[in-house]
């Protein structure tokens, strides 16, 4: 039988100590063990990039990162980036913008276009498409994403929306 | 779906690596960025009874070029690959290549080693080995051996790795100064796996191609070489060059047949790629025969 694996990582600033089965990815991780729910999961094999979550300070899919893999690592997930008020802007965007409808892919949205904004200040939208071109919005809700992500760039640079 | 359960040992060194896969045989797998075997093994196509995390090993990492020859160790990511100057500088096939690699999220976890162990036929990298003469450094405790890209694929997510042994590093010749690169793939999604794809790299003297090394992929159980390639090689091209050595491509290609494409929109996708690289590698307009007009 499997044996439990102990695990030391830092979630969203905070040190977190756990006993894990080594099959359990670090999405399941987090929302089961954690309660930070906001990483969804959606296909459990890396198609849908609904559990985009950082992983020392790069996105990656939480459904293809085993927990045991994070040993040691910083994980920042939604429930941090929202609480720091990191991405309100680009949140506040998605509202306006109506960029959200069912709100299943949003999490993962936000973290892809975070990460996008952070290594381009000023994305054109086709490079935009490209960088969430690993997330599905089944609600086809694509063109107001992308209104979103485009309109808080414009916002952070200073230019006009 | 859930992956069933397994153990997990965490490699210290490649020679821990290796203890661990002689005493667990079969039921051993080795996971690097895991970003093809977690899939399958939530998917439960597979179900290992022991993983070995060998994402940890200092040795298996790092970009060096050693003479003419660059060395890619086996757990270099591919967004290092894809940042990498000496990758920019002498192998610039694949800096293009992974821009075609899945999605950043996936690129931030995947490694080299591990997309070419995997030997899916649709992935980009193995490709990009057989057009750039890659050799793959393999391990085992009997020591290293060298197996060249062309020897080293043998089907679908088949290779000449035994179940004991390990990809250690890549080396690749670095590139002459006249080596241009060509790369495209058909896909449905940005990222997605190619419905067929093309990874080539070319000498062109005055016109005329001096070198055409064009490996495609996801036409067939692993990359291919083009044998047609040798017809366009010292000879002026013309269309009817290009009219005959596409029909021979065409020939040999044994494209298979599944949800994404049948093999005779693979077949066609094939030679128009050929078509491209052509026109794109020597400047010319005339021979791209799937632009439209």
């Amino acid at each position: 039988m499997t044996a439990h694996v102990p695990i030391s990582l830092d979630v969203n600033g905070e040190r977190v100590d756990a006993n894990v089965l080594p099959r359990v990815h670090l999405a399941d991780f987090l929302r089961e063990h954690l309660q930070l729910t906001g990483t969804h999961l959606g296909c459990e094999h890396g198609v849908c990039g609904a559990c985009t979550v950082r992983l020392n300070g790069e996105i990656v899919r939480a459904c293809l990162t085993l927990a045991v893999q994070a040993h040691g690592a910083s994980v920042e997930t939604i429930e941090g980036l929202s609480d720091s008020g990191e991405i309100a802007d680009l949140q506040a965007a998605f509202r306006d913008r109506n960029a959200l409808q069912c709100g299943f892919c949003t999490p993962g949205m936000l973290m892809a276009a975070q990460d996008l904004l952070k290594l381009h200040c000023a994305p054109d939208r086709e490079r935009i498409r490209e960088h969430l071109s690993g997330n599905y919005c089944r609600c086809t809700g694509y063109q107001a994403i992308i209104d979103a992500v485009e309109t808080t760039a414009r916002g952070r640079t200073g230019r006009k929306p | 779906m859930k992956a069933s359960a397994f153990s997990y040992a965490r490699a210290a060194s490649v020679s821990n690596a290796l203890e661990l896969l002689v005493a667990h045989g079969d039921g051993a797998k080795l996971l690097a960025g895991g970003q093809s075997l977690l899939p399958a093994i939530n998917l439960r196509l597979i179900s290992p009874d022991l993983i070995v995390d060998i994402g940890g090993i200092a040795e298996l990492g790092g970009i060096a070029v050693s003479g003419d020859v660059l060395v890619v160790g086996a757990l270099t990511r591919h967004v290092d690959l894809l940042r990498s100057s000496e990758i920019a500088e002498h192998a610039p096939l694949l800096t293009e290549a992974i821009a075609h690699v899945a999605h950043p999220a996936i690129r931030n976890r995947g490694t080299l080693g591990g997309s070419l162990a995997h030997a899916d036929p649709a992935s980009e990298l193995p490709a990009c080995m057989l057009a750039l003469k890659a050799t793959m450094i393999v391990g085992s405790q009997n020591g290293e051996r060298r197996i060249a890209a062309e020897d080293f694929f043998k089907g679908i997510y088949e290779t000449a790795l035994s179940a004991q042994e390990l990809l250690i590093a890549v080396e690749l010749p670095v590139r002459q100064n006249n080596a241009a690169p060509f790369f495209h793939e058909f896909a449905r999604r940005h990222g997605d796996y190619a419905i067929a794809g093309l990874a080539a790299q070319a000498i062109v003297e005055a016109g005329v191609f001096a070198d055409l090394r064009l490996a495609f992929f996801a036409v067939g159980d692993r990359p291919v070489l083009a044998r047609a390639a040798n017809k366009l090689i010292d000879v002026a091209i013309t269309s009817a060059v290009m009219s005959e050595a596409s029909a021979a491509f065409a020939a040999e290609l044994d494209p298979p047949d599944d949800q994404q494409a049948s093999a005779s929109m693979r077949r066609h996708l094939a030679t128009v790629l050929l078509a491209r690289c052509a026109s794109a590698l020597l400047g010319r307009n005339d021979l791209d025969a799937g632009r439209p007009a």
